[in-house]
C-alpha cells in the first residue's frame, strides 16, 4: 500500500480523458453543496430559517470584503469570486470525512483554480477601463519594470496554486504519519488546526485574487 | 558505495536541509510579523481589521515561501527525478 499519494490515482478513463478520485471527490463536493444550497433555499421568507440566516451571513461577509478591497460594483467579481471561496473552502474541508481524499492536494486542481483566478484579472481589468488602459498600467511606473510586471504575472500564479496545494497537502501528510505513530486522540488538534489552516487558505486564496484585481487598476484610481 | 546509494542518501540529506533551512527564515519573518502587527493593535484598537486583513495576507505570502520549501522536499523524496536517471 502506498501511503504518500502525491499523485492521483486513476480511477477509470473515458477515451483519453482520466477520470481521477480527485475529480471524483470534486464532483462529490459539487453535488453536496447544490444539496445544501437547495435545501436552504427551498422555503425563503422574510423571517430567516437558521440554515437562511447561514447563507445570508456567509454572503454578506463575502460582499463586504470585496466592497473594502476593490473600489467597483461588487457584483462584477462576486459570482465567480464567491463560487471559488465556497468551492476551495468545501474542498479544504472535505478530506476530513474519512475515505476522501482532499481535492485541494492535487497539483492540477488548485492549477485550475489559479488559471480561473488569471483570465480573470485580465478579464475585469479590460472591461473596467478598456484595452488600452488595462495596457497601460504595465508601464507604471517606468517602461523598464516592464519584463518584471511580466513574470511576476506567471510566478504569481504558479506561487497561488503550489500555496494551497502545498498546505493541504502537508496537512493530509502530518495526519496519516501521526497515525503511524500514535493512533488514538493525538490527532485530533492536528486536525483542528487542519479545519482553521483550510478555511484561512480559501480566504485567502480569494483576497490575494481581489487583490491581483485591484493592482491591475492602479491608473485609474 | 554505488552511484544509487549516493544519489539516495544525498537526497534524504538535501531533503533535511531543505526543510530546516527553508523554515528558519519565514519562521522568524512570521514571528516579527505577528509581533509589529499585535504592536499595532494595541496603539490603535480601532484599526484591527484593516490590520488583521494585512496580517492575513502577509503572512499568507511568507508562509509560501516556506511551502515551496516543502514542495521541494516532497519532489526531492518521492519524485526524484535523479534516480530515474541513474537506474537506467
Amino acid at each position: 500500500m502506498k501511503i504518500f499519494n502525491i499523485f492521483p490515482e486513476t480511477i477509470f478513463s473515458i477515451g483519453p480523458v482520466q477520470i481521477t478520485d480527485t475529480v471524483i471527490t470534486t464532483w462529490f463536493v459539487m453535488v453536496a453543496i447544490i444539496t445544501i444550497c437547495y435545501l436552504a433555499t427551498r422555503k425563503l421568507s422574510i423571517k430567516p430559517s437558521f440554515f437562511q440566516e447561514i447563507l445570508e451571513a456567509i454572503f454578506e461577509a463575502i460582499e463586504k470584503t470585496i466592497k473594502d478591497i476593490i473600489p467597483l460594483n461588487p457584483w462584477l467579481v462576486l459570482p465567480v469570486l464567491g463560487t471559488l471561496w465556497i468551492l476551495i473552502g468545501f474542498s479544504n474541508l472535505a478530506g476530513l470525512i474519512p475515505g476522501l481524499k482532499t481535492p485541494t492536494a492535487d497539483l492540477n486542481t488548485t492549477l485550475a483554480f489559479a488559471l480561473i483566478s488569471f483570465s480573470m484579472t485580465h478579464v475585469i481589468g479590460i472591461t473596467t477601463q478598456g484595452l488600452k488602459g488595462y495596457l497601460l498600467h504595465y508601464k507604471e511606473p517606468t517602461w523598464i519594470l516592464l519584463p518584471f510586471h511580466l513574470i511576476a504575472e506567471v510566478t504569481r500564479t504558479v506561487a497561488l496554486a503550489v500555496r494551497l496545494f502545498g498546505n493541504m497537502l502537508s496537512g493530509d501528510m502530518i495526519a496519516i504519519i501521526l497515525l503511524g505513530i500514535v493512533g488514538l486522540l493525538v490527532p485530533i488538534p492536528f486536525s483542528l488546526l487542519h479545519i482553521i489552516i483550510g478555511l484561512i487558505q480559501a480566504y485567502i486564496f480569494g483576497v490575494l485574487t481581489l487583490v491581483f484585481i485591484a493592482g491591475g487598476m492602479r491608473t485609474k484610481s | 558505495m554505488d552511484a544509487k546509494t549516493v544519489v539516495i542518501s544525498a537526497s534524504i540529506i538535501a531533503a533535511a536541509l531543505v526543510m530546516a533551512i527553508g523554515g528558519y527564515g519565514p519562521a522568524r519573518a512570521l514571528g516579527r510579523a505577528l509581533t509589529e502587527a499585535l504592536d499595532a493593535i494595541a496603539r490603535q484598537p480601532e484599526a484591527s481589521d484593516k490590520i488583521m486583513r494585512a496580517l492575513f495576507v502577509g503572512m499568507a505570502l511568507i508562509e509560501s515561501i516556506a511551502i515551496y520549501a516543502f514542495v521541494i522536499a516532497l519532489i526531492i523524496l518521492f519524485a526524484n527525478p535523479l534516480i530515474g536517471y541513474i537506474l537506467k
